[in-house]
């Protein structure tokens, strides 16, 4: 086998792996989204299809496979049936140069289930965020339906929006690590847990969890979908296995947003204790804490689902505006003049 | 018993019913176009010529005697082939003074063969969708009305519905709905939105129609009617007992309050009270209904501004109500528990433990919303200074109940006209102070905390003694009398042959809903059915206010304030 | 192997994903169109108008101040990877940079364009 040839297979493994974890972490997350939401509310939630209801998503993606699609006479039908596949399409491409746990050992050769290893990985997140937005509006504008229009409109502002305080809240990070890599600053943060950049770049955290929040578009953020006020937003026409890759798309961003916020600022696989050994019984541990804060964390969000109300439009608009960019842009130059004055931290 | 009579002659006033103040200052006012002032059952009623309608009615609002400031309904009745009446068509109004905390009714005459009068929007606001249900029902055109068209019913029916020449057969079928109902501006950009009748916010069927400039709502119009079956027709062709069942359809969310307001309206109209004990039951059942129709309020509401765990929370405590109606009456939603004098029956022996366990449920549940809520930052920057309503405006509108409260009106029926023995239980009313959208949360939370207070201190002094009333041309007797003595058996069988036989005359009766003072007017000429049924449903006056508290607001903003009103389709179409 | 070719397969992987789920939908559902059901929803009432009227000019306003502010973000990437190469002389020009980019900001504020 050619080393090009080798690499190709590896990398074609990988895709296989990364897309198909996120396709079942998307069904698993309806699920466990659906029973704990339930359980939050005094209800049982799904619990007939399999034990404990877990064969749920495969029975619902099932039904939506054979569910009959409409598509309004008034719709403009390529660009209708573009949005969910650009969405979808965006949402997994965005996923490319995450790196899902730490590297590890296996076939003579350093591993580590991360697609793509490249030098700008947060400029590439960055932008292909930034394109998820087409989807969305796509979706909004071809229904030729007002709700549509009015979600897709809202959620091109305010995609739009906190983009700029996410990106503002990763500065720091990457003066810290110097490296736009995300593997680099998952390694800033080994050792003890007081290096993880939640503590050393607490206000970057907090920005970047309100408009990651808001990215993908969760309560208290939800406005694109607002059920109450524009019925079901930009998918209001969407039926069948259309609907379901919107859906699919939406749910792949939250694990993103959620396994970059623990690799970002929470240490990645690094377990934050000093002295914690690397593997047990040539098992790397660092799957074990990187998956368990990818896990709590993915929690936190149908957590804030089951306790919040939603912002209105102006307040979802002057929180970006007015107080998450200003906070971020200050603490990026506070930062900045601490780093030159302390001189740096550790080369 | 007695039938009807001619009433031509009107019945001598005493001086003590033309010394009162409404009476007094209409006399001075208008002088010879007073007609007659009358008292029945405590009800002032004056009746005006048609010509001098208006400056009476501005007369009662604005004399410093009557302020005569909350406006209750208006209505329109027909007196077909009458001889005792002067004309065919009456237009009746009621008005409220909460300072004074005195009723009046205001009437005035329409002839059949020019059936106009002038508006009087330009004297209470609230008037406005009132006079288009009367020219809708009865044909009776009110000049200078912004906007006289149906209401009630659709724009293809032929006739008036609650005329008496009104073939009740008749089917009239829509041939087109009215696309646009907003005034929109030549050359506007904005987008033309429908909120409803099928839409996930809008509880229940009725439609707003909102011309909206991105997120703003520039202008709005309100439609109803999509539930409209005419029950105030249906009650002109019942007796007053086969009514019940119909009242349960008003408010379904409470629906056993609406039973004791009709019961209520008929005891007054009858002179009948009901023993003490039913009205003791009456009280407790009523305070557990409006304590789940503020949650079915409060949570809803919260579901609308996209928090659903409230909701879920809070409406666990419905079930444990349900169960006790359910054990009192055989039914869960719509009760039918109420009858003319009393209860369909007694309570079961297990009331109280039933009544304890939704308390303890209610208890929870409250305090549970309350920490969900009341501090939550999201919830209060959607709630404060949404949707103000100001004291004045409320007022002129007729709203009643928590929503007025929030506006800091404090007028609660039970505490200003005691009924049922509301007088002997000890409770707070609690008032707004700016009337947004948290005043009528907060409100609603407060009253459900003093609902509970009532309902136990209720219970502690729940009397024995019978639950309907003895008196014979009003309540059958019990079924081992009527098979065993030829008396109650005649008795039963002309009460249900012959019905109630009330006195001819006419009361307003009037209980506090759970959205508001729901009244009954009800026309009586004797027979058995009544001649007329008019109900002022509570959310009416208020929904009708919603368009005007929307504009230039934000959508989310009006989707925020329309769940807590608290409308209900099927008390607002009746 | 050049390090973007994986994202140039995930892409293709990923748009023929979406492609292959539609088409198999499309295969497998049971259309049964009839003109209701092919109207556009508007809560129950025939649709007045089109949706595709002008946009409100908020939207706009948004996207300009995003494209203003969202290339100067862009500026802080490249800064903050070298900072300890330029030192004190970057960190001077960069406040300079942030100083125009604050003064640009607080008129937006001030002019309301940031308010709905």
């Amino acid at each position: 086998m050619t080393p090009l040839a080798e690499e190709l297979l590896v990398t074609f493994v990988k895709i296989v792996i990364v897309v198909g974890a996120l396709l079942g972490g998307f069904s698993v997350m309806t699920w466990v989204e659906r029973r704990s939401l339930a359980f939050m509310q005094y209800r049982l939630g799904p619990n007939r299809t399999g034990p404990f209801g877990i064969l749920q998503p495969i029975a619902d993606g099932i039904k939506l496979f054979f569910k009959e699609e409409v598509m309004p006479v008034a719709a403009n039908k390529w660009t209708f049936l573009a949005a969910p596949v650009v969405a979808v399409a965006t949402a997994l491409l965005a996923t490319a140069v995450i790196p899902y746990g730490p590297p590890f050992e296996a076939f003579g050769r350093t591993l580590q289930i991360q697609i793509a290893d490249i030098e700008v990985g947060l400029l590439f997140i960055f932008a292909v965020t930034a394109l998820g937005v087409y989807g969305v509006v796509l979706a909004g504008w071809a229904a030729n339906n007002k709700y549509s229009l009015l979600g897709g409109l809202r959620s091109s502002a305010q995609m739009f929006s906190y983009e700029l305080a996410l990106g503002f809240s990763w500065v720091t990070l990457i003066l810290a690590a110097r490296s736009f890599r995300i593997n680099d600053i998952v390694d800033t943060q080994a050792g003890g847990f007081w290096h993880w950049n939640v503590v050393v770049h607490f206000p970057a955290f907090i920005v970047y969890f309100l408009a990651a929040t808001a990215e993908v578009a969760r309560i208290p953020f939800d406005l694109p979908e607002g059920e109450s006020e524009i019925v079901a937003g930009f998918h209001t026409e969407y039926a069948s296995m259309r609907f379901a890759l919107i859906q699919m798309a939406e749910y792949i961003n939250m694990i993103t947003v959620t396994v970059l916020l623990a690799n970002l600022f929470f240490g990645g696989w690094h377990s934050g204790v000093p002295g914690m050994p690397e593997s047990l019984g040539g098992f790397p541990l660092g799957f074990v804490w990187w998956g368990l804060k990818v896990a709590f964390f993915l929690f936190v969000f149908i957590w804030l689902r089951g306790t919040l109300p939603r912002f209105r439009y102006d307040q979802l608009m002057q929180f970006g505006w007015k107080v998450l960019i200003p906070v971020a842009a200050v603490w990026v130059m506070t930062f900045a003049v601490l780093w030159v004055v302390v001189g740096g931290g550790p080369r | 018993m007695a039938s009807v009579t001619n009433t031509n002659t009107a019945p001598p006033v005493s001086p003590e019913v033309l010394a009162k103040p409404a009476a007094r200052a209409l006399r001075e006012a208008l002088g010879d176009r007073v007609l007659s002032i009358e008292d029945f059952r405590g009800d002032l009623t004056i009746t005006v010529e048609r010509r001098a309608w208006v400056e009476a009615a501005r007369q009662l609002r604005d004399h410093a005697d009557c302020d005569f400031k909350l406006f209750l309904d208006l209505c329109g009745v027909d007196y077909l082939d009458r001889e005792d009446r002067p004309e065919r068509f009456e237009v009746v109004l009621h008005l409220y003074s909460v300072s004074r905390k005195h009723h009046v009714r205001l009437k005035t005459p329409v002839p059949e063969s020019d059936p106009r009068v002038d508006t009087i929007t330009g004297v209470f606001r609230g008037a406005n969708w009132f006079e288009r249900e009367a020219w809708d029902l009865y044909g009776i055109v009110f000049k200078g009305h912004p906007n006289l068209i149906r209401l009630l019913t659709h724009e293809s029916f032929v006739g008036h519905a609650l005329r008496k020449d009104y073939p009740t057969a008749k089917r009239h079928v829509l041939k087109s709905s009215k696309e646009v109902l907003v005034d929109i501006p030549p050359g506007s950009e904005n987008l033309l939105v429908n909120i409803g009748p099928s839409h996930p916010s809008m509880h229940g069927t009725f439609r707003v129609q909102a011309l909206m400039d991105g997120e703003t709502v520039r202008d709005a119009e309100a439609e109803i009617g999509y539930m409209h079956r005419n029950f105030e027709k249906m009650a002109e062709e019942r007796t007053y007992w086969q009514i019940i069942p119909y009242t349960d359809r008003l408010n379904y969310c409470s629906s056993f309050m609406n039973g004791h307001g009709w019961a209520l309206a008929v005891e007054k109209l009858l002179g009948v009270p009901a023993p003490p004990r039913a009205e003791a039951v009456r009280v407790i059942l009523s305070e557990f209904s409006r304590i789940m129709d503020h949650i079915i309020c409060v949570s809803t509401n919260v579901v609308d501004l996209g928090a659903i765990t409230p909701y879920f929370v809070m409406f666990r405590a419905r079930e444990d109500i349900y169960t006790l109606l359910e054990a009192c009456s055989g039914a869960r939603l719509t009760v039918s528990y109420v009858r003319i004098g009393g209860l369909a029956q007694d309570v079961p022996d297990n009331f109280e433990a039933l009544c304890r366990a939704a308390l303890a449920s209610v208890q929870e549940v409250v305090e549970a919303g309350d920490k969900l809520l009341t501090r939550n930052i999201i919830f209060m920057k959607r709630f404060k200074d949404i949707g103000v309503m100001d004291r004045d405006e409320a007022l002129s509108w007729g709203w009643a109940g928590p929503c007025l409260r929030g506006s800091g009106v404090d007028y609660d029926v039970r505490k200003d006209h005691p009924y049922s023995g509301y007088e002997q239980y000890d409770f707070d009313v609690p008032v707004g102070t700016v009337g947004d959208c948290f005043d009528r949360y907060l409100v609603r939370m407060e009253e459900m905390r003093q609902s509970v207070r009532i309902v136990e201190q209720a219970l502690a002094q729940l009397p024995g003694g019978p639950v309907i009333t003895d008196d014979k041309r009003v309540a059958i007797p019990p079924k081992s009398e009527v098979y065993s003595n030829i008396e109650a058996l005649m008795n039963h069988f002309k009460l249900i042959y012959e019905g109630i036989l009330p006195p001819p005359g006419e009361t307003y009766g009037y209980t506090e809903g759970a959205n508001g003072e729901l009244g009954f007017y009800i026309v009586s000429d004797g027979q058995k059915h009544p001649w007329r049924v008019k109900v002022r449903p509570p959310c009416y006056n208020i929904y009708q206010a919603f368009p005007h508290m929307i504009r230039g607001g934000m959508l989310a903003d009006a989707i925020a304030i329309i769940g807590g009103l608290n409308v209900i389709a099927g008390e607002l179409d009746r | 192997m050049p390090s973007y070719l994986p994202i140039v397969i995930l892409g293709a992987i990923a748009l023929g994903f979406g492609v292959f789920v539609l088409a198999a939908s499309h295969i497998i559902g049971r259309p049964r169109p009839d003109a209701r059901k092919l109207s556009t929803y508007e809560c129950g009432m025939p649709p007045v108008g089109t949706a595709r009227e002008r946009f409100p000019i908020k939207f706009y306003l948004v996207c300009m101040l995003f494209i203003l502010f969202d290339v100067e973000t862009a500026f802080f990437y490249p800064w903050a990877l070298v900072m300890d190469t330029l030192g004190i002389y970057g960190l001077m020009a960069m406040g300079t940079f942030f100083l125009v980019l604050a003064v640009g900001f607080v008129y937006e504020w001030k002019v309301g364009a940031m308010d709905w």
